[in-house]
């Protein structure tokens, strides 16, 4: 009796853990921000499989022996270009006993060594020699019927589309292209459109909340217009800009497009009057001295490829987020910051002020991180509950405007089926 | 001590116990959140920069902050005091002996390490950062001034935000 009446007190729905709450894709539980299990299905059918992830610019590995550590969900991998200019990805853990063997960020070689036992690797993760392999003097070594054929870091598929490099474990993944899909693709190609790129620098942030948070937020037009103050303020974002949210067939890749809007609108303003400040203007407006560099109209365009980078086109500052996962509550986010390398000095200049908008200081992203950790922390002790993702309606189609959830739908519709949840 | 190590002893002690003001002073008004203040220490066209050792030692441009000129220190000022959404915390410097590298009348060019310590709510105190300020100092009138001040960080990965100037 007394156990019954203190069921009812609970006064939340308690759902069936692994079991997605009724409501379909308007609903996320929040289990699956924390959940250990959650997290390792993650990083086998998320990052893993035949899914590409981003690992690098091809600017990062311009000639023959360059290589750079990255990431493809948590595992870390090298990608290399090796002496024929191809690019190779393979993973940073040795054939042998498992040491993440290639210890430095970036560089140049022909070889890389594991220093455990001094087993080597060439620039496409083959093992080329084992000390000791024959044995001293007659003894020990490897067995006669041990072979180096087919030896070496586990190798991943590589794509490189216009300069950027994704990888994946399934060597199987469809053609990169048709894994974006048409619409997205061309947003992909208007940025990277073939010219060289130059990389302008790396900017690091570990943020305390599981990784969907973020991909989520780069989904979610709605809390631009209410939590950017700086962005509204200075009129670099606002609901009466003209504005859409598109999606590929999946739902798992989106992008939000801004375009440099009319005049501001008064119902907009009233909506958003709770965080505008009109009464600030920027003392030094070379910070938000922008220049049009793409053909269309549109001055934003926030690409998030499934499932590990978003894209950031906001006016001049160009970014590659890679996100790597570190366990259900925290990820690396990891800013490459890149421009063209026929810029002038003055566009090079021009990216970064603009970049004082992003990075784990930016006028703007700073909003984003510190939000996040508070959603991690309002969500964890709450498994059971839910959360609501209904502006916009309840379906998955692309919105002209940018009051909607729609691509947070979009996301968990593609992540529900990859997940079997 | 003889008549050379005084005269030069003399103005380098003199120097530093200056820039250890300078520096004590402009900590202070930061932790204090006297964030007004902070345009004031660099001169009209001093240029601040919050740098990852990665991209200083790759020769890379980009900076997690970049202030050219006290007006856009002043901007970064205004987005900390109105337009910022953060946790509340408190943020405290320590800066260490500064090492004079060069002086002459116009500039002085000076070094110290720097730590930055957070303390939010629920949490133990952590570091946000450890790095290297690499100073270059003028002399206005009575007062000393930044006119570069370049800070170095060797953290790579920022806890979360860093919402305030280092
Ligand atoms: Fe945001």
């Amino acid at each position: 009796m007394a156990e019954a009446s203190l069921e009812g007190e609970r006064g939340f729905a308690k759902s069936e853990r692994g079991k997605w709450p009724d409501g379909g894709v308007t609903r996320v539980p929040f289990w699956v921000y924390s959940d250990e299990e959650i997290y390792r299905r993650e990083q086998d059918h998320v990052f893993g499989g035949a899914n590409w992830n981003y690992v690098a610019l091809e600017a990062e590995i311009p000639n023959g022996g360059d290589f750079v550590r990255s990431w493809v969900g948590d595992k870390p991998v090298v990608v290399t270009r090796d002496a024929e200019g191809g690019v190779n990805v393979f993973a940073n853990s040795c054939a042998h006993r498992g040491v993440a063997f290639c210890r430095h960020n970036r560089g140049n070689t022909d070889l890389f060594t594991c220093p455990y036992h001094q087993w080597s690797y060439d620039l496409k993760g083959r093992v080329t020699g084992i000390p000791f392999r024959r044995g001293y003097k007659g003894k020990g070594g490897m067995g006669k019927d041990f072979s180096l054929e087919g030896r070496g870091a586990t190798p991943l598929a590589v794509a490189v589309r216009n300069g950027v490099i994704f990888a994946a474990f399934d060597h199987v993944a469809e053609a990169f292209e048709d894994y974006l899909g048409p619409k997205m693709l061309g947003y992909f190609d208007r940025v990277f459109d073939g010219r060289p790129l130059k990389v302008l620098g790396y900017l690091k942030q570990r943020i305390d909340c599981n990784w969907k948070l973020m991909f989520e937020n780069i989904k979610d037009p709605y809390h631009a217009s209410v939590l950017h103050v700086f962005l509204i303020t200075f009129g670099l974002f606002r609901m009466d800009q003209e504005s859409a949210v598109e999606m590929d067939e999946t739902g798992r890749h989106g992008a939000l497009i801004s375009r440099r809007g009319a005049e501001a609108d008064a119902e907009a303003s009233r909506e958003m009057s709770n965080n505008l400040r009109v009464d600030f203007s920027l003392r030094d407006p070379r910070l938000l001295d922008i220049a049009r560099e793409y053909p269309g109209d549109a001055t934003v365009v926030m690409q998030t490829i499934w499932p590990n980078v978003i894209v950031q086109q906001q006016s001049n500052t160009l970014a590659m987020r890679h996100m790597v996962p570190r366990g259900p509550h925290a990820f690396d986010l990891n800013w490459t910051f890149f421009g063209y390398a026929d810029d002038t000095p003055e566009m090079t200049q021009r990216r970064v002020r603009q970049a004082n908008l992003m990075g784990p200081a930016g006028l703007v992203s700073v909003d984003d991180s510190e939000v996040l950790v508070m959603s991690q922390d309002g969500l964890v002790p709450y498994p059971d509950s839910e959360a609501v993702v209904e502006m916009g309606g309840k379906e998955v189609a692309d919105a002209p405007h940018m009051i909607t959830e729609v691509a947070i739908r979009g996301f968990y519709s593609h992540y529900k089926k990859v997940m079997g949840l | 001590m003889t008549v050379m190590e005084k005269s030069i002893l003399g103005p380098v002690l003199e120097t530093r116990l200056a820039l250890e003001d300078l520096n004590a002073r402009y900590a202070a008004a930061l932790d204090d959140g006297e964030y007004d203040a902070w345009p004031s220490f660099f001169t009209d066209d001093g240029l601040y920069r919050l740098v990852p050792k990665e991209n200083q030692d790759l020769g890379l441009p980009i900076a997690a902050l970049h202030c050219e000129g006290r007006l856009m220190l002043e901007d970064r000022v205004t987005a900390v005091k109105e337009t910022t959404m953060a946790r509340p915390r408190e943020l405290r410097r320590f800066v260490t002996q500064p090492r004079v590298l060069s002086m002459d009348g116009s500039e002085i060019v000076a070094q110290a390490n720097v730590l930055l310590v957070e303390t939010l709510l629920d949490q133990m105190t952590k570091i946000v950062l450890v790095g290297r300020f690499l100073d270059r100092i003028t002399r206005e009138g009575e007062r000393l001034l930044f006119r570069e001040r370049i800070c170095v960080y060797d953290s790579l990965h920022i806890p979360n935000s860093l919402v305030e100037p280092v």
